[in-house]
């Protein structure tokens, strides 16, 4: 494909590939773990950091670094507000954060533009987003493989888990803080809104088709480099916005994967009654 | 060196104990009482009175308000597989291997010797022929003997278990009770927490919660009237002449 030669492009397939794979492994986690919602709301709420620091002229990375983790510890305050609720609190934080940024971005002292913010500069990628990049993966798959089985315990059986050896606790920090680390690394090139989708989408697909953790880890890895690749050669070719484009072939697969898993189901759970009553 | 010739010392000892969740007020308090090697102790109450709490201080996921806990050896926690996960993906043998991660160095695989153990302990639960199957896909029963696996892997001696014959086919129910007696003469102290009476009548003794122990002792002399009325208030119902008793749970969801 023509496309492909520009070097622009290539860099930008490295990183999109990079990064596909890594949030697709760790996003399985987070879905089994039931973080998703914790993964949506840290993306959103570190806007204000990310601005801050377009604004101030200092690199995006370490705005990125310090909006993640002042939201994380908003959210967490937020999360123990058992009066009004923790959902409404973690909503009502990560709102404020969110409106807080978009505020902040509109100003016209902003270089980069709320919008390259939202969305991200995949085409943009540099030398240092692929390095971090490629740092953010190892570091995921190392620890990934060093703490499968904690992991898996403390998903499977959270309340014996002490009992057996691992403390519940730490594995969620652990896992919120591979959260952080994937979101700093992810937002310029995905963006704000978007890095999200790829933490989300490629994990949920693989969950609905593979049998066994190993397989739904790998499977989730290779989704979302395959989504990232293909939203953002479509992108390319019909001239749209890319990270938009890598979101909804994420989803696309999503879709797709739900119609496999459904098919590979055994046929007796979609017979109708009276086909079970025949016995056929 | 010289002590005197006594009784061997208790593998589970509890004096005094109080345990909260934070800063609240006690859900457990004063309980007292000591488990020898091969003693199965049925722990009775109504929902709320305190058999979790005890098994969480016992865990030490609870540290003592007051009071102290000591156990010779580890201890083992089998859940009731009413709460597990039915969609994780995970084999009959994962978690029996589960029974070995607290002994698995983090960068090594778990040892051969686990798996084989991992194995047995399936077989003799009779689960032998289960082994590959995904977890979730087992019967309830079938999925409490792989929890009893587990425990049998991990070699506690003490095993806390939550309600292990609620929601459980016959087979597995003999099944189990005939692991829990292989176990009770191998010496080690099991705890079983159950709203069944009549079941805890089978067990060498009987503990009593509500809030805090009403009672301690073997169960021909601890399940009379008064205790079970003090146990469960209003919940329970006496048939017959007050030796058959049958507690009437309340589930508030």
């Amino acid at each position: 494909m023509e496309i492909l030669h520009s070097g622009l492009l290539q860099r930008a397939l490295v990183e999109i590939v990079i990064l596909g794979a890594a949030c697709g492994a760790l996003g399985v986690w987070l879905l089994h773990l039931r973080q998703a919602y914790a993964a949506e709301s840290l993306a959103h709420a570190m806007l204000p950091g990310l601005v801050l620091a377009a604004l101030a002229g200092i690199p995006l990375l370490l705005g990125a670094a310090a909006g993640v983790l002042v939201t994380a510890v908003l959210i967490a305050f937020a999360a123990r507000a058992t009066r009004v609720g923790s959902e409404i609190a973690v909503a009502v934080t990560v709102t404020t954060a969110f409106g807080l940024g978009a505020v902040l971005a509109l100003s016209p002292d902003v270089p980069v533009g709320l919008e390259g913010l939202l969305f991200g500069d995949l085409l943009g990628t540099g030398t240092s987003d692929l390095v971090a990049a490629g740092a953010l993966a190892v570091v995921i798959a190392l620890a990934l493989a060093a703490g499968h089985r904690r992991l898996a315990l403390v998903v499977f059986d959270p309340v014996a888990a002490p009992s057996l050896g691992t403390s519940p606790a730490r594995v969620e920090l652990a896992v919120l803080a591979l959260l952080a680390l994937a979101i700093v690394a992810a937002v310029l090139s995905l963006g704000n809104l978007l890095v999200f989708a790829l933490l989300v989408a490629p994990a949920a697909a693989a969950m609905r088709i593979a049998r066994s953790l190993r397989a739904q880890l790998w499977l989730a890895a290779a989704i979302g480099a395959g989504a990232g690749v293909a939203g953002l050669v479509v992108s390319a070719e019909l001239d749209i916005a890319t990270g938009g484009s890598i979101a909804l072939a994420a989803v696309a697969l999503y879709v797709l994967a739900a119609m496999v898993g459904r098919a590979q189901r055994p046929a007796r759970t979609s017979r109708s009654p009276i086909e079970a009553l025949r016995g056929s | 060196m010289s002590a005197p010739a006594r009784e061997p010392a208790a593998r589970l000892e509890v004096a005094g104990l109080a345990a909260a969740y934070g800063a609240s007020a006690p859900a457990l308090r004063e309980v007292t009482f000591a488990a020898h090697a091969g003693q199965a102790i049925a722990v009775l109450g109504s929902n709320g009175g305190g058999k979790t709490t005890l098994f969480r201080a016992l865990l030490g996921e609870l540290p003592p308000v007051t009071g102290t806990v000591a156990i010779a050896g580890t201890t083992a926690y089998v859940p009731q597989t009413e709460r597990s996960r039915l969609d994780f993906p995970v084999s009959a043998l994962d978690v029996a291997l589960m029974g070995a991660y607290a002994r698995t160095r983090w960068y090594r695989r778990v040892a051969a010797a686990d798996r084989a153990l991992a194995r047995a302990a399936l077989e003799r639960v009779g689960l032998g022929e289960q082994v590959a199957e995904r977890f979730g896909a087992l019967s309830g029963g079938q999925r409490q003997r792989v929890l009893v696996a587990r425990a049998l892997v991990q070699d506690a001696a003490v095993l806390l278990l939550d309600e292990p014959f609620a929601g459980v086919d016959a087979m597995s129910e003999d099944a189990i009770m005939r692991i829990l007696d292989e176990l009770r003469a191998e010496g080690r102290v099991l705890l079983i927490a159950t709203h069944d009476i009549e079941q805890a009548r089978r067990w060498d003794r009987v503990l009593c919660l509500r809030g805090e122990q009403i009672a301690y002792g073997p169960p021909a002399q601890t399940l009379t009237t008064a205790v079970l009325e003090a146990t469960y208030g209003a919940e329970i119902v006496l048939l017959d002449d007050g030796t058959r008793a049958v507690a009437v749970q309340h589930h508030a969801h």
